[in-house]
């Protein structure tokens, strides 16, 4: 009964939260972090902290950070539901949407809401960047990684993993 | 043409896409993309989509994706699924969707289960603050990147709704559904009253 209980929570929670996903898995990190640390204490910083970081370094989509935090609540059908919650209500939304819109025809909305929504996305992007700094770096020396980390993904082309393993083997050596 | 079959403006075989793919192919291929995809899937879903296997033209892509954009949720998640019901209706949906989703989640729950067991271990301990402070790192690049062509526009109102949004969730922890509805629609009414600088 508790794990059907817990089930449910994290399919209502990433449910709902699917429809509010404005600009992507990565701009929904702020309130992701805030339901899942803040409003029902399913994991501590640190874990969410992890939780980004494991998300990073696996391949396929960002969404999958949701994955962790439901198999941290109710195991490995924990993180099913998450994934479902969060990938389905969105996903028949957009079947159902461009089923409708066969053509982008005349209408000027989609393009008007589509630059309406950008600065609004980069914004929660910019707030996903603050949160995971905010939770991940505990001293000066960590945060000077993530600034140079940043700076030497913007001025370059490199693979961000390098700059993952990068950061993880200074991890090791006891820097950060 | 009955109502399932997919939309004239991607099927229309022309010299320049290739025959449209079938279920297997459609799964196998998002399952690469996907997989090949570190810090994003996007970039390869673009390159396979449209250089490796052609089955869209660029514009077509692009298109595509606009309209994903403009949804809400993961934006892959999103074009998987267009993507697949343009090709193949709902079936189709469903192969791409799955190949996208089905591979990396398997991957993300064993290192869940490694973590859950091994996530106390000092050494491991340490590897994941190095990962996660780096990883912040490029949370802040992809942002500032993103950030630039608005800064060239010098669209004041653009970046006050930008801040605003940033103060909202990022500073004050607002939660999420209420900051949207009270910026989504002011966005959107000034994108509407200043239309005609952008259309004409």
């Amino acid at each position: 009964m508790i794990l059907v209980g817990s089930l449910l929570s994290i399919a209502l929670t990433f449910g709902a939260l699917s429809l509010f996903a404005v600009g992507g898995a990565a701009a929904a990190i702020p309130e992701i972090h805030r339901l899942a640390v803040d409003v029902n204490h399913w994991m501590t910083d640190t874990q969410f902290a992890d939780a980004y970081a494991i998300s990073q370094l696996s391949p396929g989509p960002n969404v999958l950070i949701v994955s962790l935090v439901g198999y941290k609540v109710a195991g490995i059908l924990g993180a099913l539901v998450a994934t479902v919650a969060m990938c389905g209500p969105t996903a028949a939304l957009s079947f159902t949407v461009s089923r409708i819109l066969h053509h982008a025809g005349s209408s000027p909305w989609p393009a008007l809401i589509q630059k309406a929504l950008v600065p609004v996305s980069i914004g929660l992007m910019a707030a996903s960047g603050l949160v995971i700094a905010m939770t991940a770096d505990r001293t000066m020396v960590s945060a000077a990684v993530t600034i140079v980390a940043a700076g030497v993904a913007f001025a370059t082309r490199l693979n961000p993993l390098w700059l993952l393993v990068a950061g993880g083997f200074l991890g090791f050596a006891g820097l950060t | 043409m009955s109502p399932d079959s997919p939309p004239a403006t991607v099927v229309v075989p022309n010299s320049q896409t290739a025959a449209a793919p079938g279920l297997l192919e459609l799964f196998m291929a998002f399952a690469k993309m996907s997989l090949a995809g570190f810090g994003g899937v996007l970039v390869f879903a673009r390159r396979a989509i449209v250089d490796r296997y052609r089955w869209m033209t660029a514009d077509e892509f692009n298109e595509t994706f606009a309209l994903c954009h403009f949804l809400p949720g993961p934006n892959i998640v999103n074009l998987a699924v267009v993507f697949g019901s343009r090709i193949r209706g709902l079936a189709g949906s469903v192969a791409a969707f799955t190949g996208l989703v089905a591979p990396p989640f398997l991957i993300v729950t064993c290192l869940a289960m490694i973590y859950a067991r091994y996530g106390d271990v000092p050494v491991l301990r340490r590897i994941l603050d190095g990962v996660s402070c780096a990883a912040a790192g490029l949370l802040l690049a992809v942002t500032l990147r993103m950030m630039l062509p608005l800064l060239k526009q010098r669209d004041p109102i653009a970046l006050v709704v930008l801040v605003a949004v940033f103060v909202a969730v990022g500073l004050l922890r607002w939660p999420l559904p209420q900051v949207l509805i009270v910026a989504v629609p002011a966005s959107l009414m000034v994108v509407w009253l200043g239309r005609n600088r952008v259309v004409s």
